[in-house]
């Protein structure tokens, strides 16, 4: 393998795995397990938080048109629990946390009944 | 941040912040302090008498698959003595039901329960996609809602069994006080706050053992506990009002956590001040009534459970029904009911809810009702003769016949263009 890979810069890029749960799936293309990779530093300078993460799963991942069902006004809504490595995101400073290599963030409805 | 240590146990990693009291926990503790809490409610309502059998309505999703995991836990942990066993309703909703029934029959293996499944299409013979072809998707959860009450009441019969208990939580009772406040119904508020619906129209005593419980806290108790549910949508036409409240009450819980059993607590606090003539006691209120709020959760949370507003014209309808010789009901309707059209019908109940109804049973099907025809019969007596009918109006075009004679003009012309 090549040590250094042209257009690609692997300690740029935090790869994180993303689970939609309890109906939401049906939102991403029916798949429960997201792999995805973000830049380690955003173009600012800051690190990619939750918030960024909303943004890039609604630009990058979400096919369907109802955006509604999961981002209104900009954050989670109101209904969705979202869990950042099992831990509910209120514990982990919501929106604002800080993603690293390997985070595991759920976003699970509670909206939909059975 | 710095990780938080469990407020209970004072070592683990605190995992959940609990909506009522913002207590921090682990899961562990979580999880026996949620179980911990619904053997509370049970014991304080003695809910359950001993070897007594009770049938969990079991939909496959999260609320009935928690209760049925809970129960049986705490069944084995405090020796409640209870026979359990799973009740489930096949709507005969293609595309809708068959995998959540495909979810409680793990469920009945996971938890060593046997199952019994009703469907509408044998005991009614119509299934919901039938319904839905003839009637359209607005206003069928009316049906779905009056089939399903005494489907769970025929299953539960079928088995011997007394005692049905469901999948409510805090937030659908939360709702069901807002929704009865905003249309000013106290009588159905009451009956739905109680955690036992024990009415005349029924010899099977209904109760809400997860009544307490936050929907937050019944989906992590499900995450956390890696169990089998099935999270779905009913496909059928959404029902705006409970939406919306819905929407507002999760709203609510966003600001200030703990409003959802402050809304419960608040309609337990109005329901005492409904005079029992009102709230129609415990024996004599019309069966329809309790029907709506005891829907279970087998369709949609969000979607699927009719509103008090149908069901009120429904009560009117079979009302008239009741009167009327044949389908010329509105016309034929006596000068004595005062017909405001269904578009308002919160006026016209109020009298109707302190009329004394002595209960009977169904002429056609036997089942208990405070008229002669039960309302699922009655229901079933108007698909049924509008079957030929509606076929023919389908292919027109059912509401505006201006624009279908336009169409018809125009394909007339379009014949006579190409011929």
């Amino acid at each position: 393998m090549a040590t250094s890979v042209p257009g690609k810069n692997d300690s740029g890029a935090i790869s994180i795995t993303v689970e939609f749960t309890g109906g939401l799936e049906m939102l991403f293309s029916n798949e429960r397990k997201h792999n995805v990779a973000i830049p380690a530093q955003l173009s600012d300078g800051s690190r990619p938080n939750i918030a960024y993460l909303l943004q890039y799963l609604v630009d990058n991942v979400m096919k369907d048109e109802r955006k509604e069902l999961f981002i209104l006004e900009d954050n989670v809504r109101p209904g969705i629990l979202v869990l950042i490595n099992d831990a509910d995101w209120e514990l982990e400073g919501e929106e604002k946390y800080e993603l690293q290599q390997g985070d595991n963030i759920v976003f699970v409805s509670t909206l939909h009944g059975g | 941040m710095p990780p938080s240590l469990c407020a209970n146990c004072q070592t683990t990693r605190a995992v959940i912040i609990r909506p009522k009291n913002r207590q921090k926990l682990c899961k562990t503790c979580f999880l026996t302090i949620f179980e911990t809490e619904v053997h509370e409610t049970i014991t304080s309502s003695s809910l359950f008498h001993r070897s007594e059998r009770v049938a969990i309505g079991a939909s496959g999703g999260k609320d009935s698959t928690v209760l049925a995991s809970v129960l049986k836990t705490l069944n084995e942990r405090y020796d409640y003595g209870l026979q359990l066993c799973l009740l489930s309703i096949d709507e005969g909703i293609k595309g809708y039901r068959d995998d959540s029934l495909e979810t409680v029959k793990r469920n009945a293996v996971q938890y060593d329960m046997p199952l019994e499944i009703v469907g509408y299409g044998e005991l009614y013979g119509w299934t919901m996609d039938q319904v839905v072809a003839q009637v359209g998707k607005k206003g069928n959860c009316t049906y779905c809602g009056v089939f399903r009450r005494q489907a769970l009441d025929r299953g539960a019969a079928r088995l011997g069994i007394k005692h049905v208990v469901t999948g409510h939580n805090a937030d659908d009772v939360a709702e069901t006080v807002m929704m009865n406040l905003l249309r000013g119904d106290l009588p159905r508020l009451s009956r739905g706050t109680s955690i036992v619906t024990d009415s005349g129209a029924s010899e099977i005593k209904r109760s809400k053992p997860l009544k307490y419980a936050y929907e937050k806290e019944i989906v992590l108790y499900a995450h956390h506990k890696k169990l089998d549910y099935f999270s779905t949508e009913c496909i059928y036409s959404p029902e705006a009002f409970r939406g919306s409240a819905r929407t507002l009450i999760k709203d609510l819980e966003k600001i200030r956590p703990s409003s959802i059993l402050d809304i419960v607590k608040s309609g337990e606090d109005m329901a005492l001040l409904v005079p029992p003539e009102v709230n129609g006691g415990t024996k004599k209120p019309a069966a329809a009534a309790v029907a709506e709020d005891d829907t279970p959760g087998g369709c949609g949370s969000q979607n699927g459970r009719s509103s008090g507003g149908e069901m009120a014209e429904l009560e009117k309808k079979l009302a008239e029904d009741e009167t009327a010789a044949s389908r010329e009901t509105e016309i034929q309707l006596p000068a004595a009911a005062p017909k405001k059209k269904t578009k308002n019908p919160d006026k016209s109940r109020t009298p109707k809810q302190v009329k004394v109804q002595s209960m009977g049973k169904c002429e056609r099907c036997g089942y208990i009702s405070s008229q002669k025809i039960c309302k699922a019969c009655s229901l079933l007596e108007g698909l049924n003769k509008n079957r030929p009918k509606t076929a023919i109006e389908v292919g027109v075009g059912m509401e505006d016949e201006e624009s279908s004679s336009t169409l018809m003009r125009q394909m007339e012309q379009v014949q006579l263009t190409s011929g």
